[in-house]
């Protein structure tokens, strides 16, 4: 039983972890559009694919 | 383009062999087949669109279209040159720099709305150098471009989407998007962040419960105990914090808010469960508490969602109007400019079809004005040089140069928009249901949470009291409440999108739920919004070449009734073409003359045939009855070897077929109609009769208008609700507890209005109506479902009995039976069925 002492701290861990992920992914707006990417999957690849940019800066923290 | 193309040639000959244009796969009109060309087009714009395609290396666009979907037709290009959009003072409002040099712009793309269109708009980086992506977002029907100012400019931009066959129009408010997006990630993080929480301090109640049942040591249960506590109190100061800044608020500006008992019951339950789980015994709730705030933030970003699909439809529709002017310089060139760089005593130009810019006196040309949106006169207004002219009139006739007086806030428009804040800023509030039963619901536990204090304090000392009192509190927040108005809310908002409803605010949908007044304005609820010929009167057998012979010489007219009898007369003459009119005569403002064949043909007012050749008392009658129709007369007079015929024509604006089915059911449903209208009183009143509206007022002032909906609200408590689409209601709009603003309305109404009807015509009102009461139905009916839960929940709490155990497992039941029931269903009444019906059992009566 005392293995819980480690597992459960390891838990929740881990799921700060996800949490923190999510909150990345989220502020980096993976999340605006839910649309239009499951349309962009239907295309080959092909050589356009754009030049990266520097994208918008998440201006605001999350409070 | 292509379409009229076609019409226009298949009525001359009728194409051997169909060929169809290689790039929207419409048929080519005979007469543009190129027997040795090897690609056929059916106009200039997909010609143009297919060179770009081919030119750029994009021709995968035509095989990634087929693919998905074969019967998918592509667009074609309006050719338009953009240059206003580089002007330094609408750039202001759209473009937003980036570090490096970057510029990024939000376009709305018309037309866009398949995966083969996003392949091609994300492939602009190919077709113009200096953009370095194209984003498309599907929904909205945007696309996100960052460019290099100093290498492409705005306006090639948009003319590089328009070659490709979007027509392109930049959202304004830039800033603006940008804070909304970041609200919504915002909204977004704190959802996922409270289900991450729950679902942990759900796997530690598990434990808990568990080894409740089984014995378990104390080191263990404290363990557990301190681990929920820590993350319930994370979800309380994390997530959870809305609730509490919401409450404060709500407290503050004195106003009921949901958020006030849901707050109580958060706050008391986190302060005991930490009490507790420090002193080692007790019960300690975070379990259900960071499960509470997980429900509550799903309901809420869902209701959030529906209302931001709603906003986001209307402000890019308004994105659509015209930004640009025509400026004269003095040397004569012209060059086009946006609204916003329109000066006093600048000459603008204004092509037919053209809405002007600012206020002004002409001082060139001469042409008829459509003021409806200003004013809400529906016919059209004839103006000359000299005349004094509005902003956001729309040209019909002929260019005109107008000397701009007034801009921007000092024009007519600017003056009614100055009415509308005013308006928006008097109008009190709606208070949704759920808050306002939450300012009793919060002193009745509140109430009841002493009760249970001072009863048990005296029996079991004033620990327990305190104890049982919390208990109380926490398991009769109103969770189920909580999530009943947001869930039917958003769902109903979901319904009323798919019926062609934008619902802007969830409010006004509950005020629509009960019957209150409804005042409609005419054009483009009850009538079409276009001129017409309605009635035909003819004397004589050989009707339909009258009409005929009248289109034949209408068509040389370009009076704004000429069009409606062209119009009619080209359904009359089906297969045969219009013959050729010779020897045309104008009288201004009086009526026209012509030779078809060999008849000398007259059409015009009453007075200017009757000057001619007298009428017979049958006609006299039938021009009478067209009058108190409401209707403008036209008669035709035709004389050909000594016979004369005569035809008296009603034109006007047709009542929508379903108008009056629409009208019944609502009056049936307790609301009580006026119809009030800038309109001719004549005419107003007539579309009222013929509907059964029975109160009606006509040629009322924008601003009577909205005086009127005050006195209304004055009158009664019972809602007023607006019904419009011009400039003249947008004053009216704003101040009724409801604003509707219909299909075509100004930009003014749109802002507003609370609700958006993409549909024209009385029956969404209905579908409103109906939708409302369902909704309010369905959220009384959680209601009671989860006061039921929440009686049982405080008479186990008031008597002691109450568990931690028993609270898990009764609190997340409530809310997902409010949640199942909040998806009810429901189906709008079908009202041109209704009129189809009706008419049905007419015609067999008869």
């Amino acid at each position: 039983m005392s293995v819980l002492f480690i597992m459960i701290p390891a838990a929740l861990v881990l799921a700060g972890i996800g949490i923190i992920a999510f909150v990345l992914a989220a502020r980096s707006g993976q999340f605006d559009d839910l649309d239009t990417p499951a349309l962009r999957a239907v295309f080959d690849d092909d050589d356009t694919q754009p030049p990266s940019v520097p994208t918008v800066p998440a201006k605001e923290e999350e409070r | 383009m292509c379409a009229a193309t076609i019409q226009s040639m298949s009525r001359q000959a009728e194409p051997k062999e169909q060929v169809l244009c290689d790039h929207c796969k419409l048929i080519v009109p005979a007469g543009l087949v190129e027997p040795d060309a090897e690609f056929q087009f059916c106009c200039n714009g997909c010609k143009s669109v297919w060179n770009v395609l081919h030119g750029a290396g994009l021709e995968g666009y035509y095989s990634v279209r087929d693919a998905i979907d074969p019967d998918a037709q592509a667009v074609s290009s309006t050719q338009g040159t953009y240059e206003e959009l580089d002007d330094p003072a609408f750039q202001a409002t759209c473009v937003e720099n980036l570090p490096g040099g970057y510029a990024q712009a939000e376009l709305l793309l018309e037309g866009m709305h398949c995966a083969a269109c996003v392949w091609l708009v994300e492939r602009l980086p190919k077709v113009l150098d200096g953009v370095v992506e194209s984003r498309a977002n599907i929904r909205r029907r945007t696309t996100i471009v960052r460019y290099q100012p100093d290498r492409v400019k705005l306006s090639a931009i948009a003319r590089g989407f328009d070659r490709l066959g979007y027509a392109a129009h930049p959202a304004r408010g830039a800033a603006a998007r940008e804070a909304r997006v970041h609200e919504d990630r915002r909204f977004l993080i704190r959802v996922g962040a409270a289900g991450a929480i729950a679902g942990n301090v759900m796997l530690l109640a598990i434990a808990l419960h568990g080894g409740a049942l089984d014995g378990m040591s104390d080191v263990w249960k404290n363990t557990f105990r301190w681990y929920s506590m820590a993350l319930g109190l994370l979800s309380l100061a994390w997530p959870g914090r809305v609730f509490f800044v919401g409450a404060l608020a709500a407290l503050r500006t004195k106003v009921a808010h949901l958020d006030v008992p849901i707050a109580l019951a958060l706050a008391v339950g986190g302060i005991l469960g930490a009490y507790n789980t420090i002193a080692g015994r007790g019960e300690i709730y975070f379990d259900s508490l960071s499960v509470l705030v997980f429900f509550l933030l799903v309901g809420r970003w869902i209701q959030h969602r529906q209302q931001r699909n709603a906003s986001d439809h209307v402000e890019l529709m308004l994105t659509l109007t015209p930004t640009s002017a025509v400026r004269i310089n003095d040397d004569g060139s012209k060059d086009r400019v946006p609204i916003e760089a329109v000066e006093v005593g600048m000459l603008v130009e204004v092509l037919a079809g053209g809405s002007l810019p600012a206020d002004g006196r002409i001082e060139f040309g001469e042409t008829n004005l459509d003021t409806a949106m200003i004013t809400g006169e529906s016919r059209p207004v004839p103006s000359k040089v000299g005349d004094e002219v509005l902003a956001g009139a729309t040209n019909l006739r002929s260019p005109i140069h107008v000397r701009v007086s007034a801009v921007g806030d000092s024009t007519r428009v600017g003056r009614l928009m100055r009415l509308v804040a005013s308006a928006s800023a008097d109008k009190a509030p709606i208070v949704q249901f759920a808050d306002r039963i939450a300012a009793r619901f919060v002193l009745i536990v509140i109430g009841l949470a002493l009760i249970t204090l001072v009863y048990w304090a005296s029996i079991e000392g004033l620990a327990s009291g305190i104890e049982y009192a919390t208990a109380l509190l926490i398991v009769t927040c109103p969770c189920a409440l909580g999530l009943a108005t947001p869930m039917a809310m958003s769902i109903a908002m979901g319904r009323a999108a798919k019926a062609g409803i934008l619902v802007k605010s969830a409010a006004a949908i509950e005020s629509m739920s009960k019957p209150g007044r409804m005042i409609l304005d005419k054009t483009g609820t009850i009538t079409q919004g276009k001129t017409r010929v309605v009635r035909t009167l003819f004397d004589q057998q050989c009707d339909p070449e009258l009409l005929r012979m009248a289109g034949a010489i209408e068509q040389h007219s370009n009076h704004p009734l000429a069009r409606a009898i062209v119009d009619a007369a080209e359904v009359e003459r089906g297969s045969q073409p219009l013959q050729n009119a010779t020897n045309i005569q104008q009288a201004i403002g009086e009526g026209i003359s012509g030779q078809v064949d060999a008849c000398e043909v007259h059409i015009g007012s009453p007075s200017f045939i009757e000057s001619q050749f007298a009428f017979s008392p049958e006609t006299r009658t039938a021009i009478e009855s067209v009058i108190s129709d409401g209707l403008s007369p036209i008669v035709i007079w035709a004389r050909s070897n000594g016979t004369d015929r005569l035809g008296v024509l009603g034109i006007g604006d047709p009542i929508r077929e379903e108008a009056a089915a629409s009208v019944r059911w609502l009056a049936n449903a307790g609301w009580d109609l006026s119809l009030c209208s800038g309109d001719h009183p004549q005419i107003v009143a007539a579309v009222a009769k013929a509907v059964g509206i029975p109160d009606a007022s006509g040629g009322v002032a924008p601003e009577a208008k909205a005086q009127r909906v005050r006195d209304l609200q004055s009158e009664s408590d019972r809602p007023v609700v607006m019904v419009g689409d011009g400039v003249n209601d947008a004053a009216a709009l704003a101040s009724a507890e409801v604003g509707i603003a219909v299909q075509g309305g100004a930009e003014a109404s749109l802002e507003a209005a609370d609700i958006y009807l993409t549909t024209p015509g009385v029956a969404p009102l209905v579908a409103l109506a109906s939708l409302g009461s369902h909704t309010m139905r369905t959220i009384r009916m959680s209601l009671i479902f989860s006061i039921a839960y929440n009686a049982l929940m405080a008479g186990l709490a008031m008597s002691g009995m109450i568990n931690a155990l028993i609270a898990a497992v009764i609190m997340p039941i409530s809310s997902l039976t409010v949640v199942a029931m909040s998806s009810r269903k429901w189906k709008a009444p079908d009202m041109a069925h209704t009129q189809a019906l009706e008419s049905q059992t007419l015609s067999e009566a008869h």
